[in-house]
C-alpha cells in the first residue's frame, strides 16, 4: 500500500476498497514502526484520524477531490491551528499556533489528511538536518547519513514511504537537496508561487514552499492545491494557476537543455557526473537538444546568499523576543536580560551564527559592503540565468556535490556546508523554480537531477520529470528495509 | 579586517543575543571565516548595476484601507509567557 502513488490511493478510496480511516492508520503505523528515523517532530494521531474520518464522509457523499482522505506530513515550519510548531527550534518548543497557514488551509479545505509535524534544520538554517533542536534524522537510505537539509525529516519519511508525500520549504536549496540525497521528488516553485502565510520566515526574498513527492505526478496533484495567489502575503505571485496534470504528458521532442559549464568544476563528485550526463542522455533519447550554456557569476552565489540570507534571518528573527510567544528565560532582571537570555537560551548555534552575521552585514559602515553588494551580485547572478534560459528551455545539473554524507561529518564546520549549496543557492537568488529528481544510486546512495526552468514554470519542470519517470525506474527505488 | 571577541560581543548585544564568554573566540574565528568567503564578492565590479530586492521586482501591492480582522487578542494572549488584563507583561522598565 505505501508504494502507491497519490493517484492509485484517490483511486482506491473513491473506490471504496479502503477508508481514509483504515489507510490514515497504516501510515500512523509505519510512522511509529520507523520512529528511529526522527522524521516526525510530532504526530498527529487524534487530528488525523478525525480528519479521516471527515475524508470518508465526503468520499461516501461522492464528494472527494484529488487529495480528500489522502494522509500527507508537513513540515514543521508552517503554523498549524492548535497545534505544536517549533520550527525546530527551542525558541518554538511550546508554540502552539493560534492559526493555520494558507497553505495548511489549502490542504485542509482540499480534504487531505496530516499525519503530523515533520523534522527540520531549526528555522531552516542547514543542509543536513543537524541543527534541529530534535536532534538529526537519519537518511532511510543509510542510517549513518544525513537527510540533507533543511526539509530532511519531510526527504526522509517520504522515501521511507511514512507518508505518501510532504510539504517542505526551499530558501537556499531546502526541498531540492533533501530530495536528492534521499531519492525523492521535490519541487521548489518560483518565489511567489505558493503562500508564505503561516511559513514561519527566514529570509523573506527567498523562501517558498513547494511540495515532495516520490513522484512528478503526485507532486503536481499537491503543486495543484499549494499554488495561488494570497493577499495575506505580500509577496504572492497574482498569476493564474494552471492544470499542473493537463502537461504531464506533453512529448519533449525539441527540447532544449542547457548544461551550464560552472555546474561540472574538479568540486563534483565524478560518481554524480556521470549520473547526470546518463540522465542527460536519456533526455536526447526522448527527443531533447544539449546545448552549452553559461553562468559566469555563479561562484558568487554562495556569498552573496549567505549575506542576503543572514541579513534577513537577523531582522525575521527579532520577532522572536521573549515577550508574546515562546521561550522565555527564568527570572530576567531587567527587558535587556530578558531578551538578551530568551534568545541567548533557545536558539542553537547554526542560528545564532547567521544573526550575528546578519546583523553586522546590516550595521552601519557596512551595509553597502555587504548587503548592497550582495543584491548587485545577485541581480547579475539573476541575468545570467535570463540569458541561460533564451537560449534553452531548462537547465539540468546536479543538485549536490555529494551524496548523503556521514552524521557529524560536516557539522563542525559551517564553510563546507554552505559550499554544498553551490548548485541550489543561485536559484533562490534568481527566484526561479527547481526541481530534483532520482536519477540514480552512487554505492547506494540516490543522486539527483536538478531541472531549472523559467518564472512560473512549474507545468512544464513537472513534464520533463515526469517523461524521464515515465521511461526510467529510478523514482520507484525504495531504501531497503522499507519495502 | 578580522573581527575581534570584542566586537563579536558589539553585535551580540545589538542583537539581544546571550552567548556564553567562553564561546565568543569559538564565533569570532567562524564569522571571519564567513566574511572571508564574502569578500569574494569585492572580485565583481558592480558599479552599474541595480541592486535586486526582489526576485520578479514587484512593487509593493496596495490594499483598500479597511478593517477586515477581528480581534482576536485573547487567542493570540493564551501562548504568551505572561499577560494581565490583555496586557504581555515585561520586567519593570520604569521605576
Amino acid at each position: 500500500m505505501h508504494n502507491q502513488s497519490i493517484s492509485e490511493l484517490g483511486q482506491a478510496l473513491r473506490d471504496k476498497k479502503i477508508s481514509s480511516v483504515e489507510l490514515t492508520q497504516y501510515f500512523l503505523d509505519r510512522i511509529k514502526r520507523h520512529a528511529s528515523l526522527n522524521s516526525f517532530i510530532t504526530v498527529t494521531e487524534e487530528l488525523a484520524l478525525q480528519q479521516a474520518q471527515a475524508a470518508d464522509q465526503l468520499l461516501a457523499s461522492g464528494q472527494a477531490r484529488a487529495l480528500t482522505g489522502i494522509p500527507l506530513a508537513q513540515k514543521d515550519i508552517f503554523c498549524m491551528n492548535g497545534v505544536k510548531t517549533t520550527c525546530g527550534s527551542k525558541m518554538l518548543d511550546n508554540f502552539i499556533a493560534p492559526y493555520d497557514a494558507t497553505v495548511i488551509k489549502q490542504f485542509n479545505a482540499a480534504g487531505a489528511v496530516t499525519l503530523g509535524k515533520l523534522n527540520m534544520d531549526e528555522f531552516a538554517m542547514g543542509s543536513s538536518n543537524e541543527t534541529s533542536f530534535y536532534g538529526a534524522v537519519q537518511n532511510p537510505w543509510n542510517t549513518d547519513t544525513v537527510p540533507g537539509g533543511s526539509s530532511g525529516g519531510s526527504a526522509a519519511a517520504v522515501a521511507a514511504r511514512l507518508t505518501p508525500a510532504a510539504s517542505g520549504t526551499d530558501t537556499g536549496g531546502s526541498i531540492r537537496q533533501p530530495a536528492a540525497l534521499c531519492g525523492i521528488t521535490g519541487l521548489k516553485p518560483t518565489y511567489g508561487r505558493i503562500s508564505r502565510y503561516g511559513m514561519i520566515a527566514y529570509a523573506s526574498s527567498l523562501d517558498q514552499g513547494g511540495p515532495m513527492a516520490r513522484s512528478a505526478e503526485d507532486a503536481a496533484l499537491l503543486l495543484q492545491v499549494m499554488a495561488g495567489f494570497d493577499e495575506k502575503d505580500s509577496t504572492s505571485a497574482d498569476q493564474p494557476v494552471p492544470d499542473y496534470l493537463a502537461e504531464l504528458n506533453k512529448p519533449l521532442q525539441g527540447l532544449k537543455i542547457g548544461l551550464p559549464q560552472e555546474f561540472f568544476t574538479a568540486d563534483l563528485d565524478s560518481d554524480i557526473a556521470a549520473a547526470v550526463e546518463t540522465a542527460v542522455a536519456e533526455y536526447k533519447k526522448l527527443g531533447a537538444e544539449v546545448k552549452d550554456v553559461s553562468l559566469p557569476n555563479l561562484k558568487l552565489a554562495i556569498p552573496a546568499y549567505y549575506v542576503i540570507a543572514s541579513a534577513e534571518c537577523s531582522a525575521n528573527l527579532s520577532r522572536f523576543d521573549g515577550v508574546r510567544f515562546g521561550y522565555r528565560c527564568d527570572n530576567p532582571e531587567d527587558l535587556t536580560d530578558l531578551y538578551t537570555r530568551s534568545r541567548g537560551e533557545a536558539f542553537g548555534q547554526e542560528v545564532k551564527r547567521r544573526i550575528l552575521m546578519g546583523t553586522y552585514a546590516l550595521s552601519a559602515g557596512y551595509y553597502d559592503a555587504y548587503y548592497l553588494k550582495a543584491q548587485k551580485v545577485r541581480r547579475l547572478i539573476s541575468n545570467d540565468f535570463k540569458q541561460a534560459l533564451s537560449e534553452v528551455d531548462v537547465i539540468m545539473g546536479p543538485v549536490s556535490p555529494s551524496t548523503a554524507f556521514a552524521i557529524g561529518e560536516k557539522s563542525g564546520d559551517p564553510i563546507q556546508m554552505y559550499l554544498s549549496d553551490i548548485y541550489t543557492v543561485a536559484v533562490n537568488l534568481a527566484g526561479l523554480p527547481g526541481m530534483s529528481i532520482p536519477a540514480g544510486l552512487v554505492d547506494n546512495k540516490p543522486v539527483g537531477l536538478h531541472i531549472i526552468g523559467d518564472y512560473f514554470a512549474e507545468a512544464r519542470l513537472l513534464n520533463i520529470a515526469h517523461q524521464y519517470q515515465h521511461v526510467t525506474d529510478w523514482h520507484t527505488q525504495c531504501p531497503p528495509g522499507f519495502e | 579586517m578580522a573581527l575581534s571577541a570584542d566586537e563579536v560581543n558589539k553585535i551580540a548585544h545589538l542583537a539581544r543575543l546571550g552567548i556564553d564568554e567562553q564561546d565568543i573566540e569559538h564565533y569570532a574565528s567562524d564569522l571571519n571565516n564567513i566574511l572571508d568567503l564574502m569578500t569574494q564578492m569585492g572580485e565583481l565590479n558592480t558599479d552599474d548595476v541595480q541592486p535586486m530586492a526582489h526576485p520578479l521586482d514587484q512593487v509593493q501591492r496596495l490594499r483598500e484601507d479597511a478593517v477586515k480582522e477581528e480581534d482576536q487578542r485573547d487567542h493570540f494572549q493564551k501562548i504568551a509567557p505572561q499577560t494581565e488584563n490583555g496586557l504581555y507583561l515585561v520586567p519593570k522598565v520604569i521605576d
